[in-house]
């Protein structure tokens, strides 16, 4: 017998997925946000794992959680908080209640809250019966033992058929939010062709979650969400790191150079070599060096023969890295070094976010190093971030640091396809004819002659005869390029190499400020990935009827043209960052202003309520 | 079809104007012409030949080079050298260390040089010592060194480069000395003529910090007594009559004997090319340091493939397979959706 339940239309929904590492949550989250993105909903994603691979299973250091916000709107975080918790053990649960707010959904496996379990998750008292989750609509679902039970008669025995549960999870999550079950059933099939048995199980616990909703007399109530008015096009779901190496291999193509990635495996950077490795067919070298420093010494010896040359890595990384990032300063070759920030100092929290290389980017290398630096603010964005990177690298014979976050990396948002004609021309030319004459008259070399509008030298790639030249770490004559020990002519160079660096011009480094009314007393400054919370923060105070603005910087070395002039309109300029304020240091420096930083050293994004609570203050005192 | 030939040069084709700047009586002068004066003979070109430096005395060589060249950082000339040999397979890529760079700061990168096997001719001139910064003890100075840094005397126990090399499955490894050039050229050509990653231990002589270390070995009137060459094909054995040879011993070790009391079908014949390294890793530990009777030549010459190589097939094959990449499919290997 089933009951008709009712559908409500809803505007968005976050669901969040968390159990233990071993359950499946990411596949369960992924799973669920492709389908979401078929049925054209906007959406944002949150994967939150531990750092260990697998840590003693049941207790609240293994819990993995995937959080997915899905709306007929645009978004641009992943939800501050749940609408829907799915806990397949106490573990999960307790880790994550103390997000939910009132009056919000809680899916329980119940079947998993023994006394074993719930000691392991450090409940002394099952909370399903003391009354402590009385303020949330708790459903208590024996996902386990229906799992197998289905599973059973296709033969799989129950040990296997238990690890399906969270297709069980799926189907009745697929169920609550009227999702289709085809494309998930398709999935299966093609994902586990090559394993019958499990795809059997994980198609029957799939099938046995979706019928519990519906016939299970527990849900009552059924939520749509429907699709967003999106700009028409061919959609992707995209991770940042995905879309940081498609970058790269697109800017390899369009400057007709050759890609070559050193890299040493670091968390959370290294799925963009993993990705990078698997494209050969665009001609793409990835080398897994030694160590982190073999990883960039390996880019640069690329870099000198002519590649397109790029290092990934995280904070600890470039720590390492620091000495070779001089060196390319000095012999000004182009090079990309992808920075996935994560919280440090040293280990820190290995997958969580945190945006704390900012300074170290601009300022941790000894002398007088200036390097170029952007931060894409999306995931999607990352593709645009990594060709800008190259363009500027190839264009001004530079290092440029590219620094993306755990948030932007592992999170997703629907990025449109683009055409690849659409992409801009970024083709580099290498010098081929002497620029000089020698004392004696003979045609000659000068590796340090620059372009006079863009101050870059010239890029000459071992195999060109007449153009044979030493570069190195110790200061060059400017022009000649000879080793050079002259004071004077180090001053010259140490200002040339800035001045070329300030003078970028990009396509990114044009400031600008979303102020809709032109009137807002208060102005929200950020980089990197906070824009998303920043820009909800901001949208919920408009909404109420108030004002504020936003400014969010890509190119943070050298800061856009006319920043300064934009900010000094506000009377009061928040910089929220997840750090203990690096770039309201350099605003306050470089503009004499008194903007004032907000600080979260969490591992996880803001939330808007945070960004909004913030404004609202400020809008407080001014007023 | 045209015939580009390789231009005929000479030592001053390959040598800059730079004023070289290595300590009048250096042992770097000699290698330095050793090699300016092969490159004409090898049939090389100048714009195609690269040499990569770390930091150190032997390291400033490639401003003497008019060649391409890049002098890099502490202990990293490897590393970068295999960016670059592996991108650019059709360059002939030298790296010029020291033992302090390439044993110390930088010995992880040599390892992996090595056992990667890249296309690199790594020249290491090993004087014992640290020149540029004026007289510390290196990773193959004798233990009990007295220097700047070890007034009582050094705690250290030094690398044997030949064996650290074997024991990095290095493909190629050899050892010269700066006080015979026809050896050196030879040793160098062959390096040269390797595909795949070269070591070349040069002991060189620092007649600032520490010199005549290598005289008792290298000197005019000891190298007959004191230098065993290692020639492929012939007995190995030396002296003033060639009277004495090495052999092994039953145990497997190998030990300097004199033919006449052993019988000269005891003596060992060499053979670089043996695939297992186990007789060359023995007669780099034939002395155990350089005052007495020391191995030079080439221990370990055998093929394996080359890493920059291996890489290029790989990126043929995806090719062949794939197609030349299309970045119009490369962004619908994801599932899309088309929103109208």
């Amino acid at each position: 017998m089933s009951v008709e339940s009712t559908t409500e239309k809803i505007d968005r929904v976050v669901v969040r997925f968390a159990g233990d590492s071993g359950d499946g949550m990411q596949l369960t989250g992924d799973r669920f946000t492709s389908i979401s993105a078929a049925l054209g909903n906007d959406l944002a994603t949150f994967p939150d794992y531990p750092a260990e691979i697998r840590a003693p299973a049941g207790t609240l250091a293994g819990v993995s959680a995937f959080q997915v916000h899905i709306s007929d709107h645009e978004i641009s975080t992943h939800g501050d908080a749940p609408n829907v918790l799915v806990a397949m053990n106490p573990a999960g649960l307790r880790a994550n209640i103390s997000i939910m707010e009132p009056g919000t959904m809680i899916i329980v496996n119940s079947d998993a809250f023994e006394e074993r379990d719930l000691a392991k998750a450090g409940y002394s008292v099952n909370p399903l019966h003391d009354g402590s989750l009385s303020a949330y609509s708790v459903f208590e679902v024996p996902m386990t033992s229906i799992t197998t039970e289905v599973c059973k008669e296709a033969g799989v025995k129950p040990r296997d058929a238990e690890r399906s549960k969270n297709f069980f999870a799926l189907g009745l999550v697929s169920w609550l939010f009227i999702r289709p079950t085809e494309p998930t059933l398709t999935w299966i099939a093609e994902r586990f062709a090559s394993k019958p048995q499990v795809a059997e199980a994980n198609t029957r616990a799939f099938r046995a979650g979706y019928d519990f909703g519906e016939t299970a007399e527990l849900f009552h109530q059924r939520y749509e969400v429907t699709a967003a008015p999106f700009k028409s096009g061919e959609y992707i779901n995209i991770t940042g790191n995905t879309a940081t190496a498609w970058g790269l291999i697109a800017a390899s193509q369009l400057s007709k150079l050759p890609l070559f990635l050193g890299s040493y495996p670091i968390t959370p950077a290294s799925d963009i070599l993993h990705e990078l490795s698997k494209r050969k067919e665009f001609g793409v070298r990835t080398f897994q060096a030694e160590d982190e420093i073999a990883g960039i010494g390996s880019a640069i010896g690329a870099a000198f023969g002519g590649s397109l040359a790029v290092t990934t890595t995280s904070g600890p990384g470039m720590d390492l890295k620091a000495e070779a990032i001089g060196l390319a300063v000095s012999m000004e070759l182009p090079l990309i070094i992808i920075d996935v920030q994560r919280a440090g100092p040293s280990t820190g929290l290995p997958t969580k976010v945190e945006q704390a290389d900012l300074l170290s980017s601009l300022y941790g290398r000894h002398g007088e190093s200036p390097v170029p630096v952007i931060a894409p603010k999306t995931p999607a964005e990352c593709f645009d971030a990594a060709i800008e990177a190259a363009r500027i690298a190839v264009t001004y014979r530079t290092p440029v640091i590219v620094l993306t976050d755990a948030y932007l990396a592992n999170g997703t948002e629907p990025w449109r396809v683009p055409a690849v004609e659409d992409l801009p021309d970024i083709t580099v030319e290498f010098a081929t004819q002497p620029n000089g004459t020698t004392a004696e008259g003979e045609p000659t070399f000068y590796p340090y002659m620059r372009d006079e509008t863009t101050l870059a030298r010239p890029w000459a790639v071992p195999g060109t005869p007449g153009l044979e030249h030493r570069l190195g770490g110790l200061e060059k004559a400017d022009g000649k390029g000879t080793v050079s020990y002259d004071g004077e002519n180090h001053e010259v160079m140490t200002q040339l190499r800035a001045e070329k660096v300030a003078n970028i011009v990009s396509s990114l480094g044009e400031a600008s400020v979303d102020d809709v009314t032109g009137d807002a007393t208060v102005a929200v400054l950020g980089w990197g990935s906070t824009y998303g919370a920043i820009n909800a923060g901001v949208q919920r105070i408009r909404a109420a009827g108030q004002k504020a603005a936003q400014i969010h910087v890509e190119l943070l070395n050298p800061l856009p043209e006319g920043l300064g002039e934009i900010l000094k309109r506000y009377d009061t300029v928040l910089v929220p960052e997840l750090n203990q304020g690096q770039l309201v240091k350099l605003v306050r420096e470089k503009y004499l202003i008194d903007a004032k930083g907000i600080h979260k050293m969490r591992g996880v994004p803001f939330q808007a309520a945070e960004i909004e609570a913030f404004i609202l203050e400020s809008l407080g005192e001014n007023s | 079809m045209t015939v580009t030939s390789v231009p005929i040069t000479t030592r001053k084709d390959w040598s800059t104007d730079q004023e070289v700047r290595w300590c009048p009586g250096c042992g770097d002068y000699s290698i330095l012409a050793a090699v300016q004066m092969l490159l004409p003979d090898l049939g090389v070109r100048r714009e195609n030949t690269v040499f990569v430096s770390g930091i150190g005395c032997a390291s400033r060589f490639p401003y003497y080079m008019n060649t391409y060249g890049l002098h890099t950082i502490h202990g990293r000339a490897p590393a970068i050298a295999t960016g670059l040999a592996t991108s650019r397979p059709d360059l002939d890529v030298w790296v010029i260390c020291g033992d302090g760079d390439a044993l110390s700061i930088g010995g992880n990168h040599l390892i992996h040089a090595l056992r990667r096997n890249v296309n690199v001719n790594i020249l290491m001139f090993n004087n014992q010592i640290y020149g540029l910064t004026k007289g510390q003890y290196s990773p193959t100075s004798e233990q009990g060194k007295i220097t700047k840094s070890t007034p009582f005397g050094s705690l250290d126990h030094p690398f044997n480069p030949v064996s650290l090399a074997i024991g990095a499955e290095a493909t190629f490894v050899a050892r010269t000395h700066d006080m015979d050039r026809a050896h050196m050229q030879e040793t160098f050509r062959r390096a040269h003529e390797h595909r795949g990653a070269s070591f070349v231990e040069v002991y060189q002589n620092c007649n600032v910090f520490n010199d005549g270390i290598f005289s008792t070995i290298t000197g005019k009137e000891n190298r007959a007594s004191m230098l065993i060459p290692l020639v492929d094909g012939e007995q190995i054995r030396f002296g003033a009559d060639r009277e004495f040879g090495v052999i092994q011993r039953s145990d497997g070790h190998l030990e300097v004997a004199e033919v006449a009391s052993v019988g000269e079908d005891k003596v060992l014949i060499h053979n670089s090319k043996a695939e297992n390294a186990g007789l060359a890793f023995a007669l780099s530990h034939l002395s155990s340091g350089v005052t007495m009777p020391t191995p030079i030549g080439v221990f370990r010459d055998v093929q394996r493939e080359e890493y920059g190589d291996q890489m290029n097939q790989q990126l043929e094959e995806a090719q062949a397979k794939r197609g030349t990449g299309d970045l119009a499919k490369l962004f619908r290997t994801l599932p899309s959706w088309e929103i109208q």
